[in-house]
């Protein structure tokens, strides 16, 4: 009797520990995906969202990585660093393996650290804030986009080799976006003999800018620079022209987005974006957006190329590591090259994307042209 | 002399926009106290909707002028109207209870507005057509003012002037200021009180559309959002300029206007906010209840 109870015993414990490893094999893998899904900013995050659907969709129609499913924890956190933290929270206790994310360079250094204390390989499509990767205090940090100062010292030497100014007028937003980009820009051009002559932030989301336009009217610059998004570049565009300004406006990819051509219309003729390398010749670029009209019924917006090569290396990485171990995704993201629509590419010791970079690009007849 | 004048004149500009705003948030606080936060939010709806009318009427075919005045005065309507239920659900059944839970009302109906746009429309920047006419007469001073900002500051004074004459000599005036200074007594004189309310509420709407229009078709976009950031900048100018006054409000908007664009002008725009704030405590301690603003004795 006694024989026959540690028998059950332990036919009862081997199903426990049958049932745990079942489960396991069965379980997903989760992946967060974070940025700003509503608000303001939504047309930059959306795509990313999308494009992270469509590379786990094609993932698991081949079964998934090493036998298991992706499944993505989908957290939206509007761009705004409060609210982004709350996002990394959750998504830390909703147990991802990593983070596509976040959109906002603001956000994504909120949430940074709440990824860094738990271990989380985070992977940006579009947070291109330097200090991210080269400060070298976020080992967990990953980009598939070039970091502004790339970006900064082909707007500044575009400024003087193209366009041979000699004094500029520096603008942005104050946000870290913004102002990275124009402080980068400030340097470089200061670096090279070009004086700037206004160096100033502007509240974004004002009604009114005639009085910083008055401002550099007075400066008498030959171009402005603009570090910052689209809504607050339209109507300085805008202003400019109604008071009769017709210096060149340089700005970043915030700026290099339809939605300013629709804004701004016949203002924008002429301004000129930095942004990124230009893919629509790349086959896995044409299928990718061809994919997503399938999917979604639309043009997919900014970022979406970006946020799909995001993906695809991630899901490579885990599975070259097999395993959703931390050091091993890191070790495999920085040792294995993937072809993805932004080409062959690889990330370097701190993290920045190897094989992919920027232009400039100029509105006319109503759309970005990239300038060879 | 000439860099301070074009400076003057786009604070000038930028106060009349405030101004525009500020109006309608003045207005109503005058009658109810109470702070209308959807205000900003009414003033978004107005734009939107002109927006919305306008496109539908153009690809009708109709010539521009028609276009123009049905959109506008549409949207207005449409504005007051929502100013009208606004009241209605979220304000009036809490009169006579303690003030806050109608300011913390007024909060979320301004959060739920947003939201209904941004769901209802679209969460993109929209452009937004210039319904304005361009004076030519006005090219030659284009580096000093615009045609849309001058529209902008004549219909603040005229809309300034016009209110002005309501309140001080009509009979709903007569009795906006009845309810305004003693809700109960005015019920007992034979005052709709009610009735007063919702005016008010209409009229304060229907400013805060004429805004939206304009303000819109001066930064030529609109978005759900426009309506908080320059709903918080007119709250400032109104407090400024003394809640509850209405050429306090004008006087107000100017100052903060002008500050904010001398400040950008031969400071640094780094620090506008910080110029419109610094210049609100100054006279808030000079003056507590603003440039224009009468002291209320509380009531035993």
């Amino acid at each position: 009797m006694k024989r026959h109870t540690m028998v059950l015993l332990v036919m009862a414990s081997l199903m426990v520990i049958f049932a745990a490893q079942g489960a396991y094999a069965a379980g997903t893998i989760k992946i967060g995906v974070a940025g700003a899904f509503s608000g303001d900013l939504a047309s930059y995050g959306l795509p990313t969202v999308n494009a992270a659907k469509l590379v786990a969709d094609d993932y698991n129609a081949k079964g998934g990585i090493n036998g298991q499913k992706i499944e993505l924890v989908i957290e939206d956190d509007q761009c705004k660093p409060e609210l982004a933290t709350n996002a990394a929270a959750k998504l830390v206790s909703a147990k991802v393996v990593a983070v596509i994310g976040h959109i906002c360079s603001g956000a994504t250094k909120a949430a940074l650290g709440i990824y860094k204390d738990s271990n989380l390989v985070t992977i940006s499509s579009s947070t291109t804030n330097p200090p991210l990767t080269q400060s070298g205090e976020y080992p967990n940090f990953f980009r598939t986009i070039a970091s502004d100062d790339a970006q900064a010292r082909l707007a500044t030497s575009f400024l003087i080799s193209k366009l041979k100014v000699k004094k500029i007028a520096v603008l942005h937003d104050k946000g870290d976006y913004g102002k990275g980009f124009a402080e980068l820009v400030k340097q470089d051009a200061e670096a090279n003999g070009v004086q700037v002559a206004l160096f100033e932030g502007v509240n974004p989301g004002a009604p009114d800018y005639s009085a910083v336009v008055n401002k550099i009217g007075n400066a008498k610059v030959d171009a402005v620079v603009w570090g910052g998004y689209h809504p607050e570049a339209s109507k300085l565009v805008q202003q400019m022209k109604d008071k009769g300004m017709n210096i060149p406006f340089i700005s970043d990819d915030g700026v290099k987005d339809n939605t300013f051509i629709e804004v701004a219309g016949k203002h924008a003729e002429g301004v000129y974006a930095t942004g990124p390398t230009d893919t629509s010749t790349n086959a896995l670029a044409i299928k990718a957006i061809a994919d997503h009209k399938k999917a979604f019924g639309s043009e997919p917006g900014a970022f979406f190329l970006n946020a799909y090569a995001a993906a695809q290396a991630l899901f490579n990485a885990i599975a070259k590591a097999g395993s959703t171990d931390y050091n091993k995704i890191v070790a495999a993201l920085k040792s294995n090259y993937v072809d993805t629509p932004l080409g062959h590419i690889s990330f370097d010791q701190k993290g920045d994307i190897i094989g992919f970079g920027f232009s400039v690009y100029q509105a006319q007849n109503g759309k970005f042209v990239e300038l060879k | 002399m000439d860099y301070f004048l074009k400076l003057f004149l786009s604070g000038t500009a930028k106060g009349s926009i405030y101004a525009l705003i500020a109006l309608g948030y003045t207005m109503v606080y005058g009658i109810i106290q109470l702070i209308n936060f959807a205000h900003g939010e009414i003033y978004m709806i107005g734009g939107f909707t002109a927006l919305i009318l306008g496109g539908f009427f153009f690809s009708k075919g109709m010539p521009v002028g028609f276009v123009l005045l049905f959109s506008v005065l549409l949207s207005i309507m449409y504005a007051a109207a929502f100013g009208f239920t606004i009241e209605k659900i979220a304000y009036r059944p809490l009169r006579g209870k303690p003030r806050l839970s109608a300011l913390i009302s007024a909060i979320g109906v301004s959060i739920v507005l947003q939201n209904f746009v941004l769901l209802a429309q679209t969460e993109k920047f929209l452009p937004f057509p210039s319904y304005l006419p361009e004076f030519s007469w006005l090219q030659p001073y284009k580096e000093y003012i615009n045609s849309t900002q001058l529209i902008i500051l004549v219909t603040t004074a005229v809309i300034m002037v016009l209110l002005t004459l309501l309140i001080k000599f009509t009979r709903i005036g007569k009795a906006m200021r009845a309810t305004a200074q003693d809700m109960h007594m005015a019920q007992l004189v034979g005052v709709d009180v009610n009735q007063v309310i919702s005016v008010t509420f209409i009229i304060g709407s229907a400013l805060a559309a004429i805004g939206g229009v304009l303000i819109c078709s001066y930064m030529g976009q609109i978005n759900y959002y426009i309506g908080f950031i320059a709903g918080i900048k007119a709250f400032v100018a109104a407090v400024l300029g003394g809640i509850g006054s209405i050429p306090g409000a004008v006087l107000g908007s100017f100052v903060l206007g002008w500050t904010e664009s001398l400040g950008t002008g031969y400071i640094s725009s780094d620090y506008e906010d910080a110029f419109a704030f610094i210049i609100l405590i100054l006279i808030l301690l000079i003056k507590p209840d603003g440039i224009l603003g009468r002291s209320q004795r509380q009531k035993v």
